[in-house]
């Protein structure tokens, strides 16, 4: 038999509830539909990563009575990527008392994505963000403090209030901790069934609904079958789609990529996130790249020569009047703050024009000469101590002295999973937060606000919108499904094909999973990377579909189906290669800059991204069509009511 | 512009290799010729699984995530010390100009009963996992509480409690103790919670629960030897090992929680 892939029939409906945007959110909570706390304990929940929208999720659905199965990758839940997230989390607390609300991070966070997100989303993340912090709180998570007591507050790209909230700069890894915590309280209580090491392969539905998953088992390689009445993936990012990025190893897109070749409707796959300020690159040995956070760039000033013939220079020979500040020339009222896009263009602009600076002269300085004659040493140790300690690890140059280089790299992407206002993808019942759907951030997002999505979509979203839909289909859920369902049978034997099939080319091929990946993750960076252009991504299709064809005839892979990362990465790079194709019809088809996504036709007389609102201001979610085949695109119309368009000036 | 960039240097590696759980295993000696000083220890072991494959060997499994030392997922005995002889440092945070040109590098996994061995370098930590589960938490829910300034800590406590929080729970401190304790793991929760005052309600219940939880899964015991602060990589004190042992000392005697030892979820 064939299992269900659910076409795409209808038209894309946003959920979004009628009203003021100021009320929606309380319009929906207050016409939800709920479901009693006796039947509660009826219902089960899958839950997929355990990052900071997964453990959120994960902790909060148990603590309302829900049996909670949480799946992760590694060892531990504590593990999951947004560990890694070093600045802060931004809320509209206002306790600096310099004119934040939740209307003003609604409305930053909109221009910051260049006027591509769904309002009424956003809204809601930036209502919802004083709750966010009030929750940490409250968990122990120890923020930085005043001497007062008090909480503290920092600055971020393309904000003039100060509204995030840090604890050192090791600000995920406090906020994925607590969530962890809440997590593990539920699990000594019996609501949440842990599996760790476990990585999902597809999504099982039955009658149109998702009622499961299949999972490979890590560390012993068996293949297992999960039910439950809803699923959440919660999986993160697909940025090391380019092979090198700061994401980590494991992260991957596999988890939503199989729930896409189900059915669920892929958004906004082109906008990508390229981060201004990471270690540059060194050599072809790297594995992934290290992010030196943006709250740096609070007191670091960025600078190239402004003659090519300084930039091999020792910098601090290089005088005041030779040094080219070109953020604080070219953006005055943000200056070294100007979101992460342009930023990151702007590096690039410097080093094309051949004034980049080590030895790749792929580099700009980030310099704290100033602020440490200003503020002294103990003063920027004491902020940023960490990060100059890391970066003189990986660099062996000690940044107290030199001025960091940096250039940009890949660091997070704005697609993802399409879902309504409920966070539900076009598959019904199955949800997706956090950085695997498309949702909050438009076409780029803002520091510090991955943090506050994925708390928002997991501890004060999801809790609402998945018992909405649990009481909505309580009579059809209330007849349990089990494991022995042929759409589990069928979706098992899938997925074991789909292994074997890798294990039976991997003996005769000559290239390892990790050479088409680096490969792969090449193209990508050059031809769907910081610029586009029609020409470009023509190559790059065409490049992708020979590295396909490369994957399915020539890999080499040895080991057993048990515990083994090389045939770990060969299933995520076989998805990373259908992925990249839709990256770049996607980049193809909007033939205007916003955000991220700089297409080089489409660009203002002095170089800044040009949109194109009359004909782009939409969501884009593309369907699957099967592999090495173009995608169909839906258009989801975006409708602002409270903003006035306009162009996105940080001049 | 760093000194070494271009330079190269040869390695001798003795790696311990294990089918499985309860197969026997084995060191290993492997050589690799060209690697760059300024690669890291984990891009060295990279190379070295790409040769074995295209040499259609089964490559060395070890885990590694951030790369970058915060999530705790590389575990690595280098050369006699758990992440190596940088202090400081995760095994990712190492970089191969800590190392002699031609010199012999031995790499085992965490060696403590607690943690058994998966495959080659990969052990399971999952009793971490356990000893959190058993108080690790404030028990605060998902919900509206009080605004976040309406609970002033002064900075001093709020720095400490972060600098106990900092724990990235990756083993170091069981693997580098003669005893294979896992205090250090432990008191780092232990401390963070009884400085702040969102985790004085369940304070007793919480250290009694997780000192009881961390002696069932075999860890051992701590007998002052400091090795697990040295190998640390984010250079958690030993003083919260005391912190544990008083905040242990005083629950254990204090009637009021021994009285609650009889009610459904009080006690060990």
């Amino acid at each position: 038999m064939s299992i269900e892939n659910i076409p795409f029939l209808g038209k894309l409906d946003s959920g979004v509830p009628a009203g003021p945007l100021e009320k929606k959110w309380d319009s929906y909570k207050a016409n939800m539909k709920l479901v009693n706390p006796a039947n509660k304990r009826k219902y089960s929940v899958i839950v997929v990563g355990t990052g900071l929208a997964g453990g959120a999720a994960a902790a909060s659905l148990a603590e309302l009575g829900y049996n909670v199965k949480s799946f992760c990758t590694h060892d531990s839940a504590r593990r999951a990527h947004s560990i890694a997230a070093q600045g802060g989390i931004n809320a509209a607390k206002s306790y600096p008392n310099d004119g934040d609300s939740a209307w003003r991070l609604f409305y930053d966070t909109i221009k910051g994505g260049d006027y591509r997100a769904r309002e009424a989303n956003v809204y809601r993340l930036a209502q919802n963000s004083t709750s966010i912090i009030d929750q940490c709180v409250a968990q122990g998570v120890p923020f930085a403090r005043e001497y007062s007591g008090e909480l503290a507050n920092r600055s971020f790209g393309g904000a003039q209030v100060s509204r995030t909230f840090y604890a050192r700069g090791q600000t995920g890894q406090q906020l994925l901790l607590g969530a962890y915590s809440a997590l593990m309280k539920e699990v000594d209580k019996g609501k949440v069934t842990l599996y760790p090491y476990r990585e999902m392969l597809d999504v099982v539905m039955v009658d149109g609904k998702a009622r499961g998953i299949i999972t490979r088992n890590l560390s012993t390689g068996e293949i297992e079958r999960h039910a439950a009445d809803a699923v959440v993936l919660a999986t993160g990012g697909y940025g090391r789609v380019y092979f090198l990025s700061t994401n980590a190893m494991n992260s991957n897109v596999t988890a939503i990529w199989r729930a896409h070749k189900r059915g669920a409707l892929f958004g906004n796959p082109c906008y990508v996130q390229i981060h201004p300020t990471c270690i540059p690159v060194s050599g072809n040995h790297q594995a992934k790249l290290t992010l030196m956070s943006e709250s740096l760039r609070n007191d670091g000033r960025v600078w190239v020569p402004k003659k090519k013939e300084d930039c091999k220079k020792d910098p601090s020979l290089i005088p005041e009047e030779d040094r080219d500040y070109y953020l604080e020339r070219k953006y005055p009222s943000f200056g070294n703050l100007a979101p992460r896009d342009i930023s990151s263009r702007a590096a690039k602009e410097c080093c094309d024009e051949g004034r980049g600076v080590g030895e790749s002269g792929l580099a700009v300085y980030l310099d704290f000469r100033d602020a440490i004659k200003r503020d002294g040493e103990p003063a920027i140790r004491e902020r940023y101590g960490n990060l100059f300690d890391m970066y003189h690890e990986i660099t062996n140059e000690n940044p107290y002295k030199t001025p960091m280089r940096i250039y940009p790299a890949v660091h997070y992407t704005m697609g993802g999973l399409w879902v309504d206002y409920s966070l539900q993808t076009t598959l019904p019942g199955l949800f997706a937060a956090g950085e695997a759907n498309f949702s909050d951030h438009g076409a780029n997002r803002l520091g510090a606000s991955a943090l506050m999505q994925g708390l928002s979509d997991g501890y004060f979203v999801l809790p609402f919108t998945v018992t909405n839909y649990l009481g909505t289909h309580a009579t059809e859920l209330l007849k349990k499904v089990d494991t022995q369902h042929p759409a589990f049978e069928s979706a098992e034997k899938e997925v074991r094909a789909g292994i074997q099939k890798i294990l039976e080319v991997g003996k005769k091929g000559s290239r390892t999973p990790t050479e088409i990946f680096r490969d792969l993750g090449k193209v990508v960076w050059e031809k769907i990377g910081m610029a586009r252009s029609e020409k470009g991504l023509n190559e790059a299709i065409a490049e992708i579909k020979k590295l396909q064809n490369d994957f399915d005839t020539n890999l080499k892979l040895t080991g057993d189906d048990k515990l083994n990362k090389n045939l770990e990465t060969a299933g995520r790079v076989a998805d990373f290669l259908e992925l990249a194709h839709l990256m770049a019809q996607d980049a193809l088809d909007r033939k205007e800059s916003c955000g991220g996504h700089f297409r080089l036709e489409s660009q203002t007389p002095d170089g800044e991204a040009q949109r194109n609102d009359d004909e782009y201001a939409y969501v884009a979610a593309w369907e699957y069509k099967g592999r090495g085949k173009d995608s169909i695109v839906h258009k989801e119309p975006l409708v602002y009511e409270n903003v006035k368009l306009s162009v996105r000036s940080y001049k | 512009m760093s000194a070494s960039n271009s330079k190269t240097m040869n390695v001798r590696l003795k790696i311990w290799r294990q089918e499985g759980p309860s197969a026997p295993g084995a060191f290993e000696e492997y050589s690799l010729s060209g690697i760059l000083v300024d690669m890291s220890f984990l891009e060295m072991l990279d190379t070295l699984n790409e040769k074995l494959i295209h040499e259609g060997k089964r490559p060395v499994e070890f885990e590694s995530d951030c790369r970058e030392g915060i999530c705790g997922t590389c575990s690595l005995m280098v050369q006699g010390q758990a992440h190596g002889p940088v202090r400081g440092a995760t095994t990712c945070q190492l970089y191969m100009r800590s190392f002699q040109d031609g010199e012999l590098i031995t790499i085992e996994p965490w060696r403590a009963k607690a943690f058994p061995i998966l495959r080659d370098l990969i052990t399971d930590r999952r009793a971490f996992d356990r000893i959190q589960m058993a108080g690790g938490y404030t028990g605060a829910k998902t919900g509206p509480h009080a605004d976040a300034n309406a609970i002033l800590i002064p900075k001093d406590i709020a720095d400490r409690a972060m600098d106990a929080a900092a724990c990235i729970g990756c083993g170091a401190c069981v693997a580098a103790c003669p005893n294979a304790s896992a205090s250090l793991f432990t008191s780092a929760k232990v401390t963070q919670f009884a400085l702040l005052p969102q985790g004085h309600a369940d304070r007793k219940r919480r250290v009694i629960r997780m000192v009881d939880q961390m002696d069932k899964e075999g860890f051992g015991s701590c007998s002052n030897l400091q090795e697990c602060e040295a190998a640390c990589p984010k250079k958690i004190s030993i003083q919260n090992i005391a912190i544990m042992k008083q905040e242990y000392l005083k629950a254990a005697i204090s009637a009021d929680f021994r009285a609650g030892l009889g009610s459904a979820d009080g006690g060990a």
